[in-house]
């Protein structure tokens, strides 16, 4: 671990600007030398002529080295214990992790112990957020009550609350009824529904069917199992006029079918998470049980498909599917291992191997990172803009390391990553214009100009 | 001009009938207000009242309203469950038409039942309410208290608000006031709104607010307990809080705009007691009222001495 996490911090009374910066507009689609000035917490301006001749007098200024500077990171699919679990990851540690990961704003999954399907929970992440001073935090609401896919949950209220979204995290809708309902129901109120398409009588299995399956023995989970339930679905946004988001894609067929419900004007949108563009089954080989996903990881083929939908667009976000693991639910055998990695430290140095391979351009990973999840779930940051939150990530693009678990910040330690050698570090995250984490790496003079 | 053989539902009924039975029914207002409520005019006609749906309000209008008629009625509550087949449906007609009754009062959880009973039969028959499909004298008896108080139907704004899908009184609703020339709205949760709803004319909100925003008539509609405990909406609670009818939502309709209900009424889910017991704007005990008014109407006019007249007028 390198680097300080910093909280409660105020933003600098006056105005900073953050100058020679290597500046990254995902909205605009570019990137240049400039700098970013933030005034009160927010983006006061931004652009390749700004201070070109040093920032004026009284304005404090840091110097960005030539580092990256981009809109901070939008995480839409983080899970934390906390209320439930606390001994795998609290509201804090997951705050730290994710400062240190260069997440401005992350969204928490429902499934704790008690499920979110009570305002007061929604309104409770809200307050301790305020009371961490980290990334910013908001929260889904579940879809149904007690994730049980059988009654809805009181969307409205849990709205009203401040939910971002409705889902019922990982478990997936199996009956239809029930899905049409929440995507009719919604629309009294705008509200974004976000699905796991796995159809749940045929994904039972450890790990994705194929010859990996086979060899160790362990029950398969067919890719089919998620395209039908991603068909079911693009079903019944097209009867129901629904909005919906599809999370976690992992399969070539998914890609496909979603792509051609876009063409058809359909409101779906969807992401995948790391782990699904960078690592497939072998990942499980020796039964890591680090690599046990839900869904699972899928065939080459199903990898190389899902970077083609990030390149392509049909897949909008990337997010990190943070999900802590202790030791008692890793080390046993792998059929009986809980599901599940975590994400928020790894998911721009995993991301930026998409750009170091020549599949996208770091304005276009920033679309997929920060402004596509912010303005899909209407949240305020993740794009530079006049008046937007001074949300923002540095970063050096071509900092090799090694990711080891055991420097890890998160409180549990189960990351499929372990040991792979990235590119890509954080060097500072900046929330509300408030440097909350600041790598050893970087320890810039600041100057007053 | 047809004939009006039987009465199973709005839709089809012309303006001028429509208006020929709320025009026969104020008649009948005072009768039912003075002292001396029965006339004779159906004396010797037998009436039938056959609910194979639990319904006091409804079975007891009927029987009042052909009692001060001078008919004699018989009460038949069948139980749902002796009666599930096709068939025995019709072999109750039979039995019945039989006994050779002048008109038959039919209540049916099914949609078409009320139809199909009267293929069957010689006499008249009444739709008392057939399962999701009409509940004319319903629409009728809402109409004649809407005209009462306004004075018209044609031109109004009228918001029908709750469990659209479900209910036989939106729909009968929905036609008549379409029919006299009223502008329809339909207000509740999607999960309750029937498919393409939007094509039988009426504008379709999902909010109170906008779906009230200057409405003349704000009719609500009963949620019936096992929708709020199925995924159609999910709790009372969140129910009253976007769909229930409060003083707060009344505010943007207009302020002489008038409440009605079908009863019986939940209060706190889809109505509040403070807005159902408002005595300036809630007709709901005139609906009632009305009801009998309407129901002898209809008997009159379709086995009373002015059929041939109303016939005519058809």
């Amino acid at each position: 671990m390198s680097g300080n996490v910093a909280r409660g911090l105020p933003p600098h009374a006056g105005s900073t600007a953050y100058i020679n910066a290597r500046v990254i507009d995902p909205t605009a689609d570019t990137e240049y030398v400039g700098a970013v000035l933030i005034s009160d917490g927010k983006i006061a301006d931004f652009g390749p002529n700004l201070f070109a001749s040093g920032a004026p007098y009284g304005i404090q200024s840091v110097d960005c080295q030539g580092l990256y500077l981009a809109p901070g990171i939008v995480d839409t699919r983080v899970h934390t214990g906390e209320p439930g679990e606390e001994h795998k990851e609290t509201l804090d540690s997951a705050g730290v992790a994710a400062a240190v990961g260069g997440i401005t704003s992350m969204v928490l999954l429902p499934d704790n112990e008690p499920p979110f399907d009570d305002a007061s929970l929604i309104e409770f992440v809200a307050r301790r957020a305020r009371q961490i001073k980290l990334a910013n935090m908001y929260a889904f609401g579940t879809l149904t009550v007690g994730l049980e896919g059988k009654e809805l949950a009181e969307i409205g209220l849990l709205a009203e609350a401040g939910a971002v979204g409705f889902t019922d995290a990982d478990h997936a809708v199996g009956n239809a009824q029930v899905m049409r309902r929440a995507l009719y129901y919604a629309k009294a109120f705008d509200a974004l529904i976000v699905h796991l398409p796995q159809e749940p009588t045929l994904s039972g299995g450890h790990m994705s069917s194929g010859v990996m399956a086979t060899r160790l023995g362990l029950a398969g989970n067919p890719p089919l199992a998620e395209v039908m339930m991603v068909e079911r679905d693009i079903r019944l946004v097209e009867m129901t006029g629904g909005r919906l988001h599809l999370a976690k894609i992992s399969t070539a067929e998914s890609v496909k079918a979603i792509a051609a419900a876009k063409a058809r004007g359909l409101r779906i949108t969807c992401d995948t998470a790391a782990p699904y563009f960078a690592l497939n089954d072998l990942a499980v080989g020796d039964y890591r049980t680090f690599g046990k996903l839900v869904p699972p990881l899928r065939s080459e083929a199903d990898r190389e498909a899902i970077v083609e939908g990030l390149k392509s667009g049909v897949i909008d976000a990337i997010v990190s599917d943070h999900r802590p693991q202790d030791q008692d639910s890793k080390r046993v055998p792998f059929a009986q291992a809980e599901p599940g990695g975590i994400g928020l430290e790894t998911l721009l140095p995993v991301s930026l191997e998409l750009v170091h391979n020549g599949h996208l351009s770091l304005p276009r990973l920033f679309q997929r990172l920060s402004s596509a999840p912010a303005r899909l779930f209407n949240l305020p940051g993740g794009r530079l803009a006049k008046g937007a939150p001074a949300d923002l990530v540095l970063f050096d693009a071509n900092y090799a390391w090694k990711i080891d678990r055991a420097d890890l910040w998160s409180k549990t330690k189960n990351t499929p990553f372990d040991e792979r050698p990235v590119q890509g570090r954080v060097m500072a995250t900046i929330v509300g214009g408030r440097t909350i984490y600041r790598n050893d790496d970087f320890a810039p003079a600041a100057v007053a100009a | 001009m047809p004939r009006l053989p039987h009465l199973l539902g709005i839709e089809g009924l012309s303006p001028e009938t429509i208006s020929g039975l709320l025009d026969l029914s104020e008649s009948y207002i005072e009768q039912n207000r003075s002292l001396d409520k029965r006339r004779d005019l159906l004396t010797g006609r037998t009436v039938i009242n056959l609910f194979f749906e639990n319904s006091t309000r409804t079975r007891t209008s009927f029987e009042v309203a052909a009692k001060r008629l001078g008919a004699d009625v018989i009460n038949m509550d069948v139980a749902t469950s002796s009666v599930r087949k096709g068939e025995t449906l019709l072999d109750t007609a039979m039995t019945l038409n039989a006994m050779r009754p002048d008109a038959i009062v039919v209540r049916h959880s099914e949609s078409g039942a009320v139809n199909l009973l009267s293929q069957k039969v010689n006499c008249t028959v009444i739709n008392a309410g057939d399962g999701q499909h009409e509940h004319p004298t319903q629409a009728l008896l809402d109409a004649l208290t809407i005209r009462r108080r306004r004075g018209r139907l044609e031109g109004l704004l009228v918001a029908i608000c709750g469990d659209i899908l479900h209910s036989r009184v939106a729909r009968s609703n929905i036609h008549l006031l379409q029919i006299m020339g009223a502008r329809v709205r339909v207000v509740g949760p999607p999960t309750l709104m029937p498919t393409d709803i939007d094509k039988m004319g009426v504008e379709v909100h999902y909010n109170m607010r906008t779906g009230l925003k200057d409405v003349d008539i704000v009719m609500m509609l009963r949620l019936q307990t096992e929708r709020m405990q199925g995924s159609f909406v999910p709790s009372i609670s969140e129910y009253f809080r976007f769909f229930g009818l409060d003083s707060e939502k009344l505010k943007v309709a207009r302020p002489d705009a008038l409440i009605m209900h079908p009863g019986p009424m939940n209060r706190g889910v889809e109505i509040d007691s403070e807005v159902a017991d408002d005595l300036d704007r809630s007709v709901i005990h005139e609906q009632v009222e009305m009801g009998v008014a309407v129901r002898m109407a209809c008997l009159d006019a379709l086995i009373g001495g002015r059929r041939n007249a109303m016939g005519a007028a058809a």
